[in-house]
């Protein structure tokens, strides 16, 4: 029965049944190391409030962080990358054009060359 | 009923044809009956689409013949041996396909009866809906080079006409221009490549001509003209740049199809290179060419998906991504099957992770483009800058766009993790770099979802969508198949790989089978 969920690659083997029994097990962990925790801690003082070097946590609900405020490390650190890539999408359809043509040049050469 | 059966391929054609045709004037007698008749024609050409497949899995290749009463008079006595007529050739491969097309195809509609409902021209809109769902049908069954461009063109047209449906000041319209311009050029070229075999093999039929070919030059370069024509409409890099530009136009439940359609195009690309020039050009070479162009994708597709902030763009920049696994997986085993040095089991393995993921991702991310068709729809704006807290009220299209952007990342048990790990663990074997590169890629492409589902739906919720709602019901019906196809496909992915991709790819690197089906081992 359980056979059914396998599949072979050919090299190895992926079983969906197994990820769900792994997955339940690890919820259950974690739900046991967090059902033993402290219970007895008082949440009306700041015991468990934030720390933001010293500045008052603004209100959960006057704070969503949008599209453009994520990931700007990852775009920072491959500037260099983009610079170079955006300015090939012109929107110019000219510029389309001559991509499907230097293309079609490229392969024509490459099969020709290696036929 | 027998006769329906016996000529189910042509009604595959004829329904949403005729369908298409009647829409303006049904659209006379009211919105209701309008939307109800667009649903029948399309349920009903989707499960034409499915009997066929069926038919074919269980019986084998059908040559359905236009205007022949029995199989025997295919090729008519005086031609020569040549057969003359409108051929449909459906393998396993064709039948894999249009299973993809008939899924799709009743769950956009379903969505568009629903999502187009405040907007004006909808006689028009479903006409053309119908239009370019009988011309993919038609890519896909056609047995004949001819006919393959005709149903290109077809498709092509009513995909520009769709995508500029909505003009958005002029924008969707010039996105309709630039997908109908490119897509011109690439089919008259596709169409100077059918004229050069045609000169030579006096022949448009697909398996005369792979049975005839000699591989001259002018062969060459006919191959060229259909590999790049057929690479551009599946939107590889560098020839991908129409595709976020129409992809983000389009209203969402056209995106959807449009992402069959470009598929369509891939499969034919596929067919070319296996079957029409089967055994006569270097597989490694084109193997290679088609590797470079699936690893060009996946790589540039990612990586500027991720700084997009328009929704539909950055799904648009992901699905050129993500045709770059289905490219990588073919072109590797394309390669693999001609090396001498490696495993034929490799390369198998890999056409079949590259084909699986052609289904799976026609599923999710025609998944993910109509829950961005619901925010549109719901709040108006496609800027994730715009959106946040959707979280709050619409919660089943968060369960939907979560379905579709954790199968899309790779991440299991869902349905993009079965493919891709075929094609990671074959490509592994075949080049261990293209593998990590692949792998990469999934990371990113979470990434880059994570983003978008902390962007829609986390967050409190903002004044402007306070009362926000879900979806409607059909649009939800129309997502949640989708939904459950991407589980269902994750948890049983070697049922689906041994019932269709095992098939389909088997029928595809056996180009001498589909020759003498047709010919009959003439």
């Amino acid at each position: 029965m359980i056979d059914s969920f396998t599949l072979s690659t050919g090299f190895g083997a992926w079983n969906a049944v197994f990820w769900v029994i792994a997955f339940l097990i690890a919820f259950i962990i974690g739900w046991l190391i967090w059902s033993r925790g402290e219970k007895t801690y008082d949440t009306s003082t700041s015991a468990t409030a934030s720390f933001l070097s010293g500045n008052a946590e603004p209100e959960k609900e006057a704070v969503h962080i949008r599209a453009g405020n994520l990931y700007w490390g990852y775009t920072d650190a491959l500037s260099g990358y983009y610079r170079f890539i955006k300015p090939l999408h012109t929107g110019n359809l000219s510029d389309y054009f001559l991509a499907y043509l230097f293309v079609t040049a490229l392969v024509l050469i490459v099969v020709v060359v290696l036929k | 009923m027998d006769i329906l059966f016996d000529n189910l391929p042509g009604l595959l054609i004829a329904i949403p044809l005729l369908g298409a045709f009647l829409t303006p004037l049904l659209s006379r007698a009211g919105d209701s009956i309008r939307n109800a008749w667009v649903l029948i024609v399309t349920g009903l050409s989707s499960v034409c689409g499915l009997l066929v497949a069926s038919q074919v899995l269980e019986t084998g290749t059908i040559v359905y013949t236009f205007g022949v009463n029995t199989v025997s008079n295919i090729i008519p006595p005086d031609s020569g041996g040549i057969p003359i007529r409108i051929i449909f050739t459906i393998d396993p491969m064709n039948a894999f396909m249009l299973i993809i097309a008939a899924i799709v195809g009743f769950c956009i509609t379903l969505f568009s009866v629903s999502s187009m409902e405040r907007l004006s021209g909808k006689d028009g809109f479903f006409t053309l809906v119908l239009l370019l769902i009988a011309g993919v049908y038609g890519m896909i069954a056609t047995g004949d080079l001819f006919n393959f461009f005709v149903f290109l063109e077809i498709s092509s047209l009513a995909g520009a006409a769709l995508v500029a449906y909505r003009i958005d000041k002029g924008v969707a319209a010039e996105a309709g221009l630039k997908y109908a311009a490119l897509s011109t050029i690439g089919g008259m070229l596709f169409l100077v490549g059918v004229g050069l075999l045609f000169a030579q093999y006096n022949s448009l039929n697909m398996a005369v001509i792979a049975d005839r070919m000699q591989l001259t030059g002018l062969d060459i370069i006919a191959f060229v003209l259909f590999f790049t024509a057929l690479a551009m409409k599946c939107g590889a890099v560098p020839m991908h740049f129409w595709t976020p530009d129409s992809y983000a136009m389009a209203p969402s439940a056209i995106t959807a199809f449009l992402v069959v359609s470009s598929q369509a195009s891939l499969y034919a690309l596929f067919r070319v290179c296996f079957t029409l020039y089967g055994g006569q050009i270097n597989p490694l070479t084109v193997g290679w060419v088609i590797i470079i162009l699936g690893i060009l994708s996946m790589f540039i597709g990612v990586t500027m998906a991720i700084p997009q902030k328009d929704v539909k763009r950055l799904m648009a920049y992901h699905a050129v991504s993500q045709t770059g696994y289905m490219l990588l997986g073919v072109g590797v085993g394309l390669a693999a099957l001609s090396s001498t040095c490696l495993s034929q089991s490799i390369g198998v393995m890999a056409l079949k992770g590259g084909l699986f993921h052609i289904m799976n991702h026609a599923i999710y991310k025609g998944l993910l483009f109509l829950t961005a068709g619901v925010i549109m729809y719901r709040c108006g704006t496609r800027n994730l800058n715009q959106l946040g807290g959707l979280g709050h009220n619409m919660k089943w299209t968060m369960v939907f766009f979560m379905i579709g952007a954790l199968a899309i990342a790779g991440i299991p048990p869902f349905n993009g993790f079965a493919s891709k790990l075929m094609i990671y663990e074959s490509t592994f074997l075949f080049n261990p770099l293209l593998a990590v590169i692949a792998m990469v890629v999934s990371i990113l492409t979470l990434a880059s979802f994570v983003k978008v589902f902390h962007s829609m739906f986390m967050g409190p919720k903002l004044p402007e969508y306070e009362n926000v709602k879900e979806a409607p019901t059909p649009m939800l019906i129309a997502m949640g198949i989708l939904a459950i196809l991407v589980v269902l496909f994750g948890i049983f992915p070697q049922q689906v790989v041994d019932a269709l991709v095992a098939p389909a790819a088997s029928a595809l690197i056996d180009y001498q089978g589909y020759i003498s089906a047709v010919l009959g081992g003439a």
